[in-house]
């Protein structure tokens, strides 16, 4: 029994690769923490497996273990792939030389994240082709498929996962094991090189792929089609929606439909088309956002027939949040299953998450909050990791989150327009994904602002994965952009030093410059 | 045969490792089986769920349909309520009686007898059984061990499993673990 996670790790493990690079962040860390723990107990398998500094570099390592003819992975959450979205958009002009599956698992729901996007539309853009398992054994059989379809066509190649497929587990059933590719460096680096000339160049090549990718998706077993005589009805499912149909649709009380299971991408035109022969009402279930629904009109547009169309814009399926059998029922216009009974909302609370006991973000909290009482013209720019819960009583320390690193800039813009106190609080493996460079900018322009960082040296909000720099290294680091030593402060957050810290960071506060106060104390989760 | 089985608790409290013990023993044994857990954000003190689904046909859904669930157990006595409304028409609730007070919590005996009145639901004293097996985190294993009574299945597998996943921690702690599986077993 594998999480999905953890049977996409074996796939690409059985592959053959030689590396998997990866940022963790909720669902995906578990892909790279299987392919951790196998290299560990495997050494003479030979995969490296470390994590990565951010998603950007993550891929751009994969690409250079393509680029020398190695098979690679590399692995986020959805919102690292905005953060890896340069190299991934040169990467469809590149193309690939050992096999590069990228894997993206997206958060329909927000369980654990800060928006819901479709990574398929990143497939889409790009123009390259794209896989949607459904359970844990196609999780495992589809990466395996996405590095030789990727060595095939040249191109690197999308693992969509969500993430009830990401933290479900099923049987796997394994094949063979393939070798790692032997390097091989290019005899010519003009596709490697996106000089306009050359670039022009690949992207038509590209372009001619396209048709090979329809005729690849047209023929691919796991776009089941099922023409049900008679049916007026027609469902397109794709990803988890295509579970929660076949579950409604099992009982369904005699009601029947044609459907078609969309797998792969770019869609199985011909499948599409012959779904379509056959039926006056369209419903398509989509689990993320609606993408077939937007593509279908080509196809309605030539049956020269009127067919309705029931989706996600249509109003007829949520349009936030994840699908689920019984929103599935709705659409497909049968009766709620029954329950015994409704929940007692006066009595069940909520439990939202909370730092643990002794946390040293609390005592940093308190120092921070207890600097700044009394000032009106102060906004604390934060970001995200277990410190974001600050944002909650009975801290109520930060205010604004947005996306990793994001403190640092925004704190550093308001400093220099005007805000009086203009304060960054950010976690250490947060400042090392993406918080060096904004504040590089920040010390070489002397911005009068306080950047925050707690090291309690590990990335806590995503399990305890290990971070790069942390302790004296990020002292070192700090002054290595040039800040002045004397506005370098290191607290310990413990409740003992309540004033001593505050005191502390109220100096830096005032001071007019560019200033740093690193709170060190580790986490309480450390292993 | 199908059974639905939602796991609910608070983080940290051993959900997920119960349920994946029964959607082994079931996966060994030849059903169709799914088994949903929560990681990430969620497990620091929240409320989490895992779901397990065991068919003897096929199981598509990762997650439990509203009105479907068999069984709620729930470590956490309100934790088990929260998810009342999945549970089928003849579904009950298993829950152990030891609240996590990390809340501004409900009146506890109002928790108690609203998972009484759902037809058949068992509130097991954990708190007691635990106590005198010495180990304040066996309520996990109590609580599988009722479960496993009531599904009257698996019952062998289990033990079995117990002594395999303990064997590293030493004797003593498969010992406890069984004495609090066959607390569970008869005391339901
Ligand atoms: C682009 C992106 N990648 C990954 C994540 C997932 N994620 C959320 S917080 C976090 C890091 C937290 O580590 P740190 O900054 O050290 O704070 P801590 O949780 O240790 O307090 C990560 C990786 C994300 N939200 N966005
Ligand atoms: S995991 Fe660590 S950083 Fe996160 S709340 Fe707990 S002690 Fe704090």
């Amino acid at each position: 029994m594998l999480l999905g996670d953890e049977a996409v790790a074996f796939g690409a493990i059985h592959a053959g690769i030689s590396a998997a690079y990866a940022y963790p962040g909720t669902p995906a860390t578990e892909i790279q923490e299987a392919v951790q723990k196998y290299s560990a107990l495997h050494p003479d398998a030979k995969i490296k497996a470390d994590w990565s500094i951010n998603e950007k570099v993550a891929y751009e390592e994969a690409l250079g273990c393509s680029l020398i003819g190695l098979r690679s992975m590399v692995s986020f959450k959805h919102v690292g792939l905005n953060v890896a979205a340069d190299p991934f958009m040169s990467s469809m002009i590149t193309g690939a030389n050992g096999g590069l599956a990228v894997v993206p698992c997206d958060d329909p729901g927000m369980h654990s994240s800060q928006n819901e996007q479709d990574s398929r539309f990143y497939a889409f853009f790009a123009q390259i082709p794209c896989l949607e398992p459904i359970d844990a054994q196609e999780a495992y059989d589809m990466t395996r498929e996405a590095f030789d379809i990727s060595e095939r066509f040249k191109i690197p190649v999308m693992v969509r996962s969500v993430a009830r497929l990401s933290h479900t587990r099923g049987k796997v059933r394994f094949s063979g094991e393939q070798k790692q590719n032997k390097l091989k460096i290019p005899e010519n680096f003009t596709g490697w090189n996106v000089l306009p000339s050359n670039a022009r160049a690949q992207y038509d090549s590209l372009l001619s792929k396209q048709a090979d990718f329809i005729k690849w998706s047209n023929s691919h077993p796991a776009n089941r089609i099922h023409i049900e005589k008679g049916a007026a009805t027609g469902v397109i499912a794709t990803g988890l929606g295509f579970n929660y149909f076949m579950e409604a649709a099992s009982s369904s009380g005699g009601a029947s439909y044609s459907y078609l299971r969309v797998a792969t991408y770019p869609v199985p035109e011909q499948k599409i088309r012959e779904l379509l022969k056959n039926v006056s009402t369209l419903i398509v279930i989509e689990e993320g956002n609606p993408l077939i629904e937007r593509l279908i009109w080509k196809y309605i547009a030539e049956t020269g027939k009127k067919i309705a169309v029931k989706g996600k814009l249509s109003g007829d399926l949520p349009s936030a949040g994840e699908l689920n059998t019984e929103s599935v029922r709705v659409v497909l216009g049968l009766a709620a299953l029954k329950s015994s009974a409704a929940v007692s909302s006066d009595i069940v609370r909520g439990r939202p998450p909370q730092l643990c006991k002794g946390c040293p973000h609390a005592d940093t909290f308190y120092a921070l909050n207890k600097a700044l009482a009394g000032k009106t013209e102060k906004v604390v720019f934060s970001d995200i990791g277990c410190y974001t819960l600050g944002f909650y009583p009975p801290f109520k320390a930060i205010d604004s989150c947005v996306c990793m690193g994001a403190s640092v800039g925004m704190a550093k813009a308001a400093s220099e327009n005007g805000l009086k106190y203009s304060v960054a609080v950010l976690g250490e493996s947060t400042f090392n994904h993406s918080g060096i460079t904004p504040m590089l900018e920040g010390i070489k322009r002397k911005s009068p602002f306080t950047v925050i960082i707690l090291d309690n040296s590990t990335t806590a909000m995503t399990g305890g994965q290990d971070t790069i720099c942390i302790g004296e290294d990020l002292e070192k680091v700090v002054l290595g952009l040039g800040l002045e030593k004397e506005h370098l402060r290191v607290v310990n957050p413990i409740p003992k030093n309540l004033d001593e810290n505050a005191a502390a960071i109220l100096q830096e506060l005032e001071y007019e410059g560019p200033s740093v106060v690193i709170a060190r104390r580790e986490c309480l989760q450390i292993r | 045969m199908k059974l639905d089985i939602i796991f609910a608790g608070v983080g940290g409290q051993g959900i997920v490792s119960i349920a994946s013990m029964l959607a082994f023993a079931a996966s060994e044994k030849g059903f169709a089986v799914k088994q949903n857990e929560v990681h990430g954000m969620a497990q620091r003190g929240g409320s989490v769920a895992c779901h397990v689904r065991i068919s003897d046909k096929s199981v598509w859904a990762g997650i439990i349909p509203k009105g479907s669930a068999d069984f709620i157990l729930s470590i956490e006595p309100m934790e088990g309520l929260r998810y009342a409304g999945y549970l089928s028409p003849s579904g009950i609730i298993i829950s152990g009686n030891q609240p996590v007070k990390n809340i501004d919590y409900p009146d506890e005996n109002r928790v108690i007898s609203a998972i009484k009145k759902h037809e058949g639901s068992v509130v097991i004293d954990t708190a007691a059984l635990a106590d005198k097996l010495k180990n304040t985190k066996a309520a996990n294993i109590i609580l599988l061990g009722a479960l496993i009574k009531k599904i009257g299945l698996f019952g062998p597998e289990m033990e079995s499993l117990i002594k395999k996943r303990f064997a590293s921690k030493g004797e003593s702690v498969v010992d406890i673990n069984l004495k609090a599986f066959n607390a569970g077993m008869s005391n339901i």
